[in-house]
């Protein structure tokens, strides 16, 4: 797989700190409406690979909006138009020859609210495995049940009743879960949409831990409205405001020495 | 008499009402943040105080004084009618008749002065009905209006008549499923144990005799009709319509439901989904004739096209109809409760990379499961209480087959067949109309208690 970033990307990308780690996902001027809103104006942004990047900014700034852009979740809301180019390794996801459902499959998503299935927690990492086939007998597939959980951190807590339901367990343990379940199909980018909104302090914390082991593996997208959880998790933050991406750069630079007046604004306290 | 006594207490309620807010507003004084309780609240609890005691004095003393005036009727006539209850039985309907200007033959002196008698009662003791309930609900309204005051908890107070009220309510409708099920229960009872009724059959010989006729010789002449009240056709009947209509409606009224929950356009919906119910409002005497004149013939060519012999009138004509006629209830109810799946749980699918028919499979109807089951029994109790689509197009014959090209009968119609005309309630085949209502009634309740237990076994929560 190619994973030097394509250079017509890098050239029309707004100018930001050099990385060096290679572009996993490149936007370029992507636009998004609601129907007649325009939720998202002319976003560019480059995200690393193997690394933490977080998007903040206040409610309804188009952070979530573009987070869903990603995994092309925005296809399942009608009056959603997306435009612009979306790239991941160099592949642009709109393209009408690829399947939507197989962009999922590498772009894995967590959501704010937990949202495990009705099922036991077994079935519920086994969801995947079994819809994309990754098992070929019941020994292997309970490997990699065993071994998601593992990397949840969750496995401890539950090896003992895998056959009970999901829904059973508290609110941060069903937040691991669905993070389990979704390491389960090993995809490329996990995206987190305010994960840990839902989940009191100790959970937040744990969920945050678990970020931090995961960012060697995955290249993780978190949106949250905290920024001391942004300051504590990311490698790179991106400010959204009013639909504009206003500023984007290494987490210690844009807390510390945030170029845009806006951005310093923001995190001094002044709005949002 | 009623239209006064009705007049009377609207009279007093609307007075009522109208004095106490009064009073309450002239106590408050403008101040009615200071007061407990808002000027319409002590109108409602004082109309109440004016309606109860009116209520109770009515319906007591309209009882007492059509007895009284019985009483004073009986008292008129000779001493040999009082002493035989079927001749005083007779003249107290005569007395009355003429009171109520029905027919009248030629009535003797007697039963004329009965009559009299008993009218003057019964006015009397009407108008007193009247002047005792006015007095009662000017009592009430006059201890309603002297509660007013700026501490009074009229609100509460109201809110207690109301949670009564409500209490009434339910306990009526309760009430009357227990009697209901008493009076059945006590029928089959004398259907079974009652040694005056004759050529009943045995609880065993009912449960799994084989044979179902119970016409009895009415005349010498038909000495040789065999008399059987054995319920296995009956039963065997009745599941073999209800699973040729399940087997119809279910997959049916799910996939349209899914379709109409998951896959139609708004616009497609909100057209689709009342046509679908209007499906529910043909009554089923209309259906009946449908099934009986159009899909029982057709059914019948098409089986002779492939050389099977079909009854004119067929299980498998009477299941299809009453599987269109279910339909509405299974895509209606499993509709509402797809679309009571969170939308959460959706995306956590798509987001796995789920296609929407393995979301739909796998994650939405298992979710959903409980309300689809509920939705299923409801289409059951329906199929299994109907009559008249099995009347018209499945036919009488209690035959004990599975075969859905023959005619067979169910319990509910033959309690209809039973009951139909004139019928004596000694005999046992009257009574074995009881008995059959008493076992579909509990078919249904086991069937409800099993969708109970299945709806609670997979019932989740999601917040």
């Amino acid at each position: 797989m190619d994973m030097r970033p394509d250079p017509l990307i890098m050239m029309t990308t707004q100018a930001q700190a050099p990385t060096t780690t290679p572009t996993k996902v490149a936007a370029k001027n992507v636009n998004v409406y609601y129907g007649a809103k325009h939720a998202l104006k002319d976003v560019s942004v480059d995200i690393p690979e193997k690394s933490v990047t977080a998007f903040i900014g206040p409610s309804g700034c188009g952070k979530s909006t573009f987070l869903r852009c990603i995994n092309r979740m925005n296809d399942t809301v009608a009056s959603c138009r997306v435009e612009g180019l979306i790239q991941i390794d160099g592949k642009d996801i709109y393209d009408p020859a690829l399947d939507p459902v197989q962009l999922r499959a590498r772009v894995g998503m967590v959501f704010q609210k937990p949202n495990p299935f009705p099922k036991s927690i077994y079935d519920n990492v086994a969801y995947g495995p079994r819809i994309h086939g990754l098992s070929k007998s019941k020994v292997e597939l309970d490997q990699i049940v065993e071994s998601s959980l593992r990397k949840a951190s969750l496995w401890e807590e539950v090896k003992d009743r895998l056959n009970d339901s999901g829904t059973g367990l508290s609110g941060g343990q069903q937040q691991r879960l669905c993070i389990a379940r979704t390491i389960a199909i090993n995809p490329e980018i996990i995206l987190m949409d305010e994960p840990c909104s839902a989940l009191d302090p100790i959970a937040t914390a744990r969920i945050e831990e678990l970020m931090e082991e995961l960012r060697h593996n995955f290249t993780m997208i978190i949106v949250t409205h905290s920024m001391q959880q942004a300051a504590r998790v990311s490698q790179r933050t991106a400010f959204f405001h009013l639909g504009i991406l206003v500023e984007t750069g290494s987490t210690s630079d844009i807390f510390t020495n945030p170029t845009d007046k806006r951005t310093q604004d923001y995190i001094t306290g002044r709005f949002g | 008499m009623a239209g006064w006594y009705a007049l009377v207490v609207v009279a007093l309620m609307l007075a009522g009402f109208a004095l106490a807010r009064g009073r309450a507003q002239s106590v408050a004084g403008g101040n009615y943040a200071g007061m407990h309780s808002l000027p319409s609240y002590h109108g409602l609890y004082t109309a109440s105080l004016a309606f109860i005691p009116a209520l109770i004095t009515f319906l007591v003393g309209s009882q007492i004084a059509g007895y009284l005036a019985t009483q004073s009727a009986i008292s008129a006539l000779p001493n040999d009618i009082q002493s035989d209850i079927l001749r005083q039985g007779a003249a107290l309907r005569e007395a009355v008749n003429i009171v109520r200007g029905g027919p009248v033959g030629a009535a003797s002196a007697e039963v004329q002065s009965a009559a009299a008698n008993y009218s003057s009662a019964l006015s009397a003791g009407q108008w007193i009905t009247l002047a005792l309930g006015a007095l009662a609900g000017l009592a009430g309204l006059s201890w309603g209006l002297s509660r007013v005051s700026m501490n009074f908890r009229a609100r509460n107070a109201f809110e207690k008549l109301v949670h009564a009220l409500l209490w009434i309510c339910a306990t009526i409708a309760v009430l009357t499923t227990v009697g209901i099920v008493f009076s059945v229960v006590g029928e089959t009872y004398r259907f079974f144990f009652d040694p005056a009724i004759k050529g009943k059959p045995t609880v065993f010989e009912f449960l799994f005799g084989t044979e179902w006729n119970p016409q009895a010789a009415m005349r010498a002449d038909q000495g040789d009709i065999q008399t059987a009240y054995g319920f296995l056709p009956l039963l065997t009947g009745t599941l073999l319509i209800t699973v040729i209509a399940i087997a119809v409606a279910g997959p049916l009224g799910l996939f349209s439901a899914i379709y109409l929950a998951e896959y139609a356009s708004p616009r497609v919906r909100s057209v689709a989904k009342p046509v679908l119910e209007i499906l529910a409002g043909i009554p089923t005497v209309v259906l009946g004739f449908f099934a009986a004149l159009t899909v029982a013939p057709y059914i019948r060519g098409w089986g002779e096209t492939f050389g099977l012999n079909v009854a004119s009138e067929s299980a498998l004509a009477a299941g299809v109809v009453m599987g269109m006629m279910i339909i509405p209830f299974i895509s209606s109810l499993s509709d509402d409760v797809i679309n009571a799946v969170p939308q959460s749980l959706r995306d956590g699918s798509y987001a796995m990379g789920a296609t929407k028919s393995e979301t739909i499979r796998q994650v939405v109807l298992p979710a959903a499961l409980p309300g689809i089951v509920s939705a299923f029994m409801l289409a059951i109790s329906r199929a299994i209480g109907e009559t008249m689509i099995v009347v018209m197009a499945a036919g009488l014959a209690a035959n004990l087959t599975f075969n859905p090209l023959d005619a067979v009968t169910t319990i509910t119609v033959q309690i209809k067949t039973i009951l139909v005309g004139d019928q004596e309630f000694d005999s046992a085949k009257t009574l074995a109309a009881f008995a059959l209502g008493f076992v579909l009634f509990f078919v249904t309740l086991v069937l409800n208690f099993i969708a109970l237990k299945v709806v609670q076994k997979y019932r989740e929560q999601y917040d």
